[in-house]
């Protein structure tokens, strides 16, 4: 977080520093208006690039879902009639909405607290001087780096009904298995999903301990603070952005999340159990054409993450 | 720094400024420091290899099974006995690996290319050049991280396949990921550093901006642009929700997506469906890993290891 918020105010010093030039005066002015153009030429396709692919889209959903839209075959057109609201009625009063809702939070309730848990005492433990830690980073990264597609595939056979873990479990295995089970196919995909990203998690967190200052933990030992005490009073509070960050990652996971309902749970799960708001819009919007409902539950998507981001943000930076 | 070792009271040997007379730590025994140390480092390497294994089994079992004459679940897969390859040739005959893998080369090529040529371009002039819009540029790059991708692939799908016509077509896999905004946002840092004089000097020289980045600035930004492409590449190597719904051609489909339909529907078609999903798998998973093994200080960024103690 501090990087960005340095990064914001950067240009400004920049600014100061090319206004500040004093005796080559009419070179600098002939080329500021150089670089005026020069900037924004080779600034321009990026622009482009976010306005077709984000700003665009945007403003199209936003369009779509006051509208009754179909899909039409190439070379046919269809009117979409103005519907006002109608659509949001519809995605605020089907109960599979509040059920994939439900499921993110679900998936929220599990990933965060396990993801800020294992990720910190992983980072702890590589953070000590320690041989092979190479290695073990190596080994915490690569399922991030990994295709979901080609993770889900290994995880499916792992826990699947005749799968290695049951196997492993004998007559303890759940029954229905993990993942046709309506109780556990969603902590399933959210124990899942935490471990793709640990990874992650643990060089953010292995970065943030390098800013934790030693004088802290030697006050705390000097205080008599024991190993777990120090933990918790000067580690945790010292990583405390990174925790910020993690909080926000998941969330916009949580939101995102499509790959893993879809193929891990064949579909969403018994009777919707972990399906999520991304597949119910893939399943309503193009499955089963009807894109106005999808664009208003993404538009009902976007305010839910922007509402519990900044929620989350509060609460997670309220102790500083 | 381990968490596990309760040591409520005593000397904890972690900060290396324990070890100076004056931190006043020595009044607990100091005998038993060394009997901490000892206790602390195994529950470190425990909980470290407790974590390894949980992170590589998987992957093990991964190319175990997909070595075996037949897989089933039960314990014994675990063990590589009788390996052949002959699931690598099934999962082949089922969706055609080589046509597959070729398709997610020349999306993730596509994006590579977009993304180092305007990402560069975008980087070096939020950096370095002075015009206007630039801190809306930089703010929408910044807002651009933060929107959820997915939530916008409904009007995507529905622009680039309907209105463009560009289903079952590599541009149309390319466009929403094309430039990289993380990539920019590195390019742009990196050039940030460099030191403001090297390019006055050059522009007072008479030298255009485009030779400037060509000649000065790329050749400094090895490293960045290194990151950037690892960066970069492990997305559309990895993507399968949007070339899932760009491409209906079995033909076009990148190995993600046909590796998903075998996974769903594709599987009673072989002899040992399991050894050839996860042999599939392998093949997906490879050049990320091997890339990532290859590179791996790139990956983890410089500044994570320069601040380690010890």
């Amino acid at each position: 977080m501090t990087n960005l918020r340095s990064a914001v105010t950067a240009p400004r010093a920049g600014t100061a520093v090319v206004g500040g030039r004093g005796p080559a005066e009419g070179a600098a002015s002939r080329h500021r208006r150089l670089t005026t153009r020069t900037g924004a030429l080779f600034v321009t396709p990026y622009v482009l690039f976010l306005l077709v692919v984000f700003a665009i889209p945007m403003v199209y959903t936003l369009w779509i879902s006051v509208h009754r839209f179909y899909f039409t075959a190439p070379g046919t057109h269809a009117d979409s009639p103005w519907v006002g609201l109608s659509n949001y009625r519809d995605v605020f009063t089907d109960p599979v909405v509040g059920r994939a809702f439900l499921n993110i939070a679900v998936f929220l309730v599990i990933n965060v607290p396990l993801t800020v848990l294992l990720a910190l005492v992983l980072a702890a433990a590589l953070n000590a001087k320690i041989r092979f830690r190479a290695f073990f980073r190596a080994a915490y990264y690569l399922p991030y780096i990994t295709a979901s597609v080609a993770l889900v595939a290994v995880w499916q056979f792992l826990f699947g009904s005749d799968g290695f873990v049951n196997h492993l479990l004998g007559s303890h295995a759940p029954d229905p298995s993990w993942l046709v089970n309506s109780h556990l196919a969603m902590p399933m995909i959210a124990v899942f999903v935490t471990w793709k990203q640990l990874g992650f998690f643990v060089m953010l967190y292995l970065a943030a301990l390098q800013n934790v200052g030693k004088e802290l933990y030697e006050a705390a030992s000097v205080d008599g603070a024991g190993r777990i005490r120090q933990f918790f009073s000067v580690t945790v509070p010292g990583v405390r952005p990174a925790t910020t960050l993690v909080v926000i990652y998941a969330i916009i996971t949580g939101a995102n999340l499509f790959s893993e309902p879809y193929l891990l749970t064949g579909g969403g799960g018994p009777d919707h159990a972990s399906t999520s708001p991304v597949l119910l819009m893939y399943q309503k919007g193009i499955e089963q054409g009807h894109p106005d409902f999808a664009a208003a539950l993404g538009v009902v998507l976007v305010a839910f993450v922007l509402v519990i981001s900044l929620a989350a943000r509060k609460l997670t930076e309220r102790g500083n | 720094m381990s968490v596990s070792t309760p040591a409520p009271g005593s000397s904890t040997p972690m900060s290396p400024a324990v070890k100076t007379p004056s931190s006043g730590t020595r009044r607990a025994r100091p005998r038993s420091a060394g009997a901490h140390r000892t206790r602390g480092t195994v529950v470190k390497y425990a909980v470290l290899s407790l974590g390894a294994v949980a992170f590589l089994f998987p992957f093990y079992y991964m190319i175990v099974g997909s070595l075996r004459k037949t897989t089933t679940g039960d314990l014994s897969s675990a063990v590589p006995s009788g390996l052949t390859g002959s699931s690598y040739t099934a999962v082949n005959g089922a969706i055609s690996l080589g046509r597959s893998l070729l398709n997610s080369g020349i999306m993730t090529i596509g994006v590579l290319l977009c993304t180092l040529v305007f990402g560069v371009l975008a980087g070096y002039a939020l950096a370095q050049l002075q015009f206007r819009g630039r801190g809306t540029v930089f703010a929408s790059l910044m807002l651009v991280q933060m929107v959820p991708f997915q939530l916008l692939t409904l009007p995507l799908y529905v622009l680039v396949v309907r209105d463009y016509g560009l289903g079952d077509n590599y541009v149309g896999m390319i466009l929403p990921f094309a430039i990289n905004s993380t990539a920019v946002f590195l390019f742009r840092q990196f050039f940030l550093q460099l030191p403001q004089s090297l390019f006055e000097a050059a522009r007072l020289d008479g030298a255009g901006e485009l030779r400037i980045l060509w000649k000065i600035a790329l050749p400094m930004a090895r490293p960045a642009v290194l990151t950037a492409m690892l960066l970069t590449f492990i997305g559309p190597w990895n993507e399968f929700l949007w070339p899932f719904l760009v491409t209906k051609n079995a033909d076009m489909q990148p190995l993600a997506v046909s590796l998903a339909s075998f996974l769903s529907n594709l599987q009673g078609t072989v002899a040992n469906p399991t050894g050839a999903l996860l042999a599939g798998a392998c093949v997906l998973a490879a050049p990320a890993v091997a890339l990532f093994i290859l590179f791996q200080r790139h990956f983890t960024s410089t500044d994570i290891d320069s601040g380690v103690k010890g």
